[in-house]
């Protein structure tokens, strides 16, 4: 659907976006994951049209953005951070601009706007001027304007941000039900949020991508690391970490912080292969020691997060 | 062509909802209602010359007004972004955009048609004369619109842009009552580049097709310097 190859974005001497290669099925929902400042809207604003790369190509479907950028803009429906429309308009007036520029007229027109005021519920509020309107409720009316042509592709730009828990819900509701049907890139810095829309995640640092995967993938990959944590009683720490390091898969043991008395925990970091709590269990079975607490904890997307874009 | 009208139409609407228009046609309207009552009566000609020897320096005045927000607003607001998404060409936009405060002029001008309706019945008006001032006032107008245009594609600070084209259209409206600072051999050129001395023939009523080419001449060049700068951005 999306084909992107070496898009690379200068402004002046610094490089936003570094040769970055993608590419995006028909159907599949993928976020964009990065720290501020990471080339994330550069490079939405590139695949929407509004910058021109400095180098590298984009196809969409089968339309080159040199060749042919109106065949393009025409099969993405694109929402810009903080959905900036027209603000002295009326949310009904602004739908009906949107779609006689889209090419609806009519029956069509009346038809589609009713769609996305029930899709989008803004049912109540198509009279309202934009300006008047809280920031959630001008996401949905930007929802609605990217949506107006019902476009193959969808580009949101951080469709959550500055919104309040019970709106990014209502957003992820809408953004999902759309993502069904559609093909739908979305950029934020909220990993949660990755993590409960997309089905693929692009992590981008400095202008590159540094991971590409599901979150599966993503959280299993990178040597694949579990921790298990381990509470007992009726031993030192010492003792026990030093007895639990024998057992095979285990390649670290650190003592935690413990609020209960007489209660330690260990945090042991194994292999991804195989489990290691059975031979865990046995080991303290063996002994007379207290077990009162053993569980495991993959890594989670917020930890490989930080490790690939921590400085250094 | 389509999305032009269409972005006409939004733009055009857009004028009338906030205040801003109203006040300037008011403005617009007291001061050059003022000027031109004042001495018609001591002139004691029935004809609308000195209403339309006004225009070029109070448009340029008052048409980077209308202009400044064209841009400069959008791309301070965002929405520009939005807008270039769109299925829409740069030529669409410049044009729409260009038509919609050509139109709002055109808009200005109107209650002022009242002048020469009161002028007929207290004497004896050429309306040909009049009628040709009032095509000429509106090329005057798409000339400074595009420079206003052009100006207000330049920055997201409206204020810039208003001042940048008031400088310019000012400018062309006095710089051939200027001449005797330039020397001999560049006041043809100066005089050539002077919008009063290209409206001057029209108010007197004489529609040349030389006039005509200088005020859509400068229209045009401020229009490509909007799609260069569109461009460049």
């Amino acid at each position: 659907m999306i084909h992107v190859e070496g898009l690379t974005k200068y402004y002046d001497t610094f490089c936003a976006v570094d040769h970055i290669d993608l590419d995006v099925k028909g159907g599949e929902i993928v976020g964009l994951l990065g720290p501020n400042g990471a080339g994330k809207t550069t490079t939405l604003r590139m695949l929407t049209g509004y910058f021109q790369p400095t180098s590298g190509d984009i196809k969409v479907k089968t339309h080159s953005i040199y060749e042919n950028p109106l065949a393009i803009k025409q099969l993405i429906g694109y929402l810009p951070e903080s959905a900036p429309l027209y603000k002295s308009m009326i949310v009904y007036d602004y739908l009906d601009h949107i779609a006689r520029i889209r090419g609806l007229a009519g029956e069509d027109k009346q038809k589609r706007i009713a769609e996305l005021a029930d899709m989008c519920a803004m049912r109540g509020i198509m009279h309202k001027t934009i300006d008047t309107l809280s920031k959630g409720l001008k996401q949905r009316v930007g929802l609605a304007h990217a949506m107006m042509s019902d476009p193959e592709i969808l580009i949101l730009d951080e469709p959550t941000s500055g919104l309040d828990p019970n709106q990014i819900v209502e957003i992820r509701e809408i953004i999902r039900k759309i993502g069904r049907e559609k093909t739908v890139i979305l950029s934020t810095h909220i990993l949660s949020e990755a993590e409960a829309t997309c089905d693929r995640i692009v992590i981008i640092n400095k202008g590159r991508i540094i991971a590409d995967g599901s979150t599966q993938e993503l959280t299993a990959g990178k040597g694949g690391d579990r921790q298990i944590q381990i509470g007992l009683m009726g031993v030192t720490a010492d003792e026990a970490a030093a007895r639990l390091k024998e057992v095979p898969g285990i390649v670290e043991v650190v003592p935690m912080d413990c609020d209960e008395a007489d209660t330690i925990r260990l945090n042991m970091v194994c292999r991804s292969e195989g489990d290691v709590r059975p031979d865990l269990y046995a080991t303290v079975k063996a002994t007379d020691w207290v077990l009162v607490e053993l569980g495991r904890e993959a890594k989670n997307l917020e930890t490989i997060f930080r490790e690939l874009t921590r400085e250094n | 062509m389509r999305q032009a009208l269409l972005i006409f139409n939004r733009e055009f609407k857009d004028y009338f909802i906030s205040p801003i228009a109203y006040i300037v046609i008011a403005v617009f309207l007291i001061v050059t209602g003022w000027l031109f009552f004042s001495t018609f009566f001591i002139f004691d000609q029935a004809d609308m010359r000195r209403f339309f020897n006004l225009l070029p320096f109070v448009f340029a005045l008052v048409v980077p007004i209308i202009t400044m927000r064209l841009f400069s607003e959008e791309i301070n607001v965002g929405s520009y972004e939005l807008l270039l998404t769109l299925p829409v060409t740069f030529r669409d936009i410049i044009i729409g955009k260009f038509l919609a405060a050509v139109a709002f002029a055109a808009a200005m001008l109107l209650p002022t048609l009242s002048y020469p309706i009161f002028i007929s019945t207290i004497g004896d008006l050429d309306w040909g004369t009049t009628l040709g001032g009032y095509i000429g006032a509106i090329l005057l107008a798409g000339a400074y619109a595009g420079i206003g245009l052009f100006a207000s594609s330049l920055t997201r600070n409206q204020i810039i842009a208003c001042i940048v084209a008031m400088v310019i259209c000012v400018t062309l409206a006095i710089v051939d009552q200027m001449l005797f600072f330039f020397p001999q051999s560049i006041v043809d050129v100066i005089t050539f580049i002077s919008s009063n001395a290209h409206f001057s023939n029209i108010a007197k009523g004489i529609l040349d097709s030389r006039d005509l080419l200088y005020f859509v001449s400068v229209a045009f060049l401020g229009l490509y310097a909007t799609h260069l700068s569109m461009e460049e951005k």
